[in-house]
């Protein structure tokens, strides 16, 4: 069995963004992590490894820099990388995005694609299900559970206030939660392996299927019209005071503004 | 055919278990704000199996139109046809903008759908106004007019983005649920209903449901409460959330927690605020022992009035709180409670 991971490099929003003098992300000030979601999702993969044997390639797309990710992954227990990066891709979309990604992936054999439910940057949620679309697969978002049995996968689907067990034939996508498993730790054997070993790049040309005019800044379909630094509402009193006057200071507050 | 042929706000009228989200008359409200300025109507879409009779309280909320796709096919949500469904309404009808909740179904539905037809796609947006593209004129760049432009929170909720798509249509959104208003409801409004089906045909993408599982929850949805008191990892412990259930109660709210308390399993998920959990703005927001991470900011900054107690006077909740006590909240929770059981009884 063969599984595709795709994995993001993120800023780790986590300690707080910097911004550059002219109000754009300062990525180079920042530290970058493995998306929380995506990691769930290899590690969802590196199981099906250790049960099945599965063959478990991770995808990136990104600066050069993001081979890193590539490599923390293959250091967990991932077989192969592949990064996709050219500056044709640049600025893209989800749109944009998952053309890239799934144009990348048609060249992989594949029973299984996990991608993470959303990257902390965008928080979009997209990327996944759109290269299922653009693959003609099926796609299974929100994983909190996976089982492979035979040629299908039955997967926990969460929902609001529900979940639902769904089965698919394979081949097919599933994005997956956080909340799916607890990764595992890189292995100092791992960490030595995935420095030496060897990372595929892929440009535009290895892009299969995939018109340019889908491509980059140029084949987003969404673009930015304004970029802000998040303008918060004000603080307003702050007081230090033993519980029986914090109990009235409450207690009257409520009263001036009626709640009680 | 030309952009200018795509007409109308179209609304998703999320329904499960065939009773209407209430995302879907939120974003009802926020289309009618929408049409009014582009001169046109909202039409709801209404999806699913045996459903036709809700098309009149998607009417009593404002929808002018009403489109039902009504099959056996569509009676739980699936990926596959309820993306047939919808991007087979937008290839028939080609409304200007559509509408999606950001909820579990709409951010699945969204992407698939957009990815269809060849749109691009805004998630969980905040704000939605008719304007200018690009905003301020640009020499040698033509100024679109009236076109969505859509605005959502990125980078955790640090940086605020507005979008526009000027090339595609329709334009498409997902709209983060709580964030905007209902409409007044009028009882006994009619929409014209129209009838539509695409056929569905299963094939490999048409997953397989085995079983449905519904959480056992006999709680109020934190979304609707007027009064929350909400409990972070300053509380110590699942035990300890007695204290915060009881100051709820006096008051007749309803109590939620950060995501840390969610984490160590000390409350269920469905009762988390902010950027992963859910976005409330009740009448009074109590956070106690919330250190108020920007993620957990964005879910509960827009509450009327925000009463913080903790007791490290740096926390970063007191930047947002309207009244922000340092304090000890073992001590100030049950005397407050006390106190406001005394006053509520002399009333």
């Amino acid at each position: 069995m063969k599984v595709v991971v795709c994995i993001k490099q993120v800023p780790d929003t986590k300690g707080g963004v910097k911004f550059n003098p002219d109000g754009t992300l300062d990525r180079g000030a920042m530290l970058t992590i493995m998306n929380p979601d995506d990691k769930a999702g290899l590690e969802a993969a590196l199981r099906l490894k250790d049960q099945y044997g599965a063959e478990v390639t991770v995808i990136t797309m990104g600066l050069p820099k993001a081979e890193e990710v590539l490599r923390e992954a293959m250091a967990m227990g991932a077989d192969k990388g592949i990064l996709v990066t050219d500056r044709v891709l640049g600025g893209a979309d989800t749109w944009a995005t998952s053309q890239t990604l799934a144009g990348a992936i048609r060249n992989l054999e594949y029973d299984l694609i996990i991608t993470g439910r959303q990257a902390i940057d965008g928080d979009t949620a997209q990327v996944g299900p759109q290269i299922s679309e653009h693959l003609g697969i099926p796609v299974i978002s929100y994983a909190q559970n996976i089982k492979v049995e035979g040629d299908s996968v039955i997967v926990e689907r969460q929902y609001d206030d529900r979940y639902h067990v769904v089965k698919a034939k394979m081949p097919c996508l599933i994005t997956a939660l956080a909340e799916l498993n607890e990764p595992r730790y890189m292995t100092p054997g791992g960490i030595f392996d995935a420095y030496q070993a060897e990372i595929t790049t892929w440009g535009r040309a290895n892009l299969v299927d995939v018109d340019d005019s889908n491509l980059g800044l140029k084949g987003s379909p969404t673009q930015i019209a304004r970029a802000s630094d998040k303008v918060r509402k004000g603080a307003g009193e702050k007081v230090a005071l033993d519980p029986t006057e914090a109990v009235n200071y409450i207690v009257d507050k409520l009263k001036t503004k009626h709640v009680i | 055919m030309g952009l200018e042929e795509y007409k109308g706000v179209y609304v998703f009228a999320q329904q499960v278990d065939n009773e209407i989200s209430g995302i879907a008359f939120e974003l009802i409200g926020k289309g009618k704000d929408l049409a009014k300025d582009l001169n046109t109507d909202v039409t709801a879409v209404l999806i699913g199996s045996d459903v036709k009779g809700l098309a009149d309280e998607l009417a009593a909320y404002g929808a002018d139109k009403v489109i039902v796709v009504d099959d056996p096919e569509l009676k739980d949500y699936r990926t596959e046809p309820y993306t047939h469904a919808l991007a087979s309404v937008i290839q028939e009808y080609k409304p200007e903008i559509m509408l999606v909740g950001a909820t579990a179904i709409g951010r699945d539905l969204g992407p698939r759908v957009s990815a269809r037809i060849h749109t691009g796609l805004t998630a969980d947006c905040t704000q939605l106004e008719i304007g200018d593209f690009p905003i301020n004129p640009i020499p040698g760049k033509e100024q679109l007019h009236n076109q969505l432009l859509m605005t959502r929170p990125a980078f955790g909720g640090n940086t605020i983005a507005t979008i526009a798509c000027p090339n595609h249509r329709p334009q498409m959104a997902t709209v983060r649920p709580g964030v905007m208003q209902k409409a007044p409801k009028t009882e006994g409004a009619k929409a014209e209903v129209i009838e539509f089906n695409p056929g569905f045909t299963p094939d490999n993408k048409y997953v397989e449901i085995l079983e449905v599982v519904k959480a056992v929850s006999d709680t109020v949805d934190i979304m609707d409460a007027k009064i929350l008191v909400s409990g972070g990892r300053g509380v110590g412990s699942a035990e300890n959330f007695k204290m915060l259930q009881d100051l709820a109660d006096v008051l007749g709210g309803t109590v939620s927690c950060s995501r840390a308390v969610v984490d160590s399993g000390w409350m269920p998920k469905d009762l988390q605020v902010g950027q992963t959990g859910k976005t409330v703005r009740p009448n009074v927001y109590f956070a106690i022992g919330i250190s108020g991470a920007i993620q957990h900011v964005a879910g509960m900054e827009e509450s009327d009035i925000i009463i913080a107690i903790n007791k490290d006077d740096t926390a970063p909740i007191f930047d947002v709180a309207d009244y922000g006590i340092v304090g000890d909240l073992n001590k100030i929770v049950p005397a407050l409670t006390e106190s406001l059981k005394a006053e509520l009884a002399a009333k």
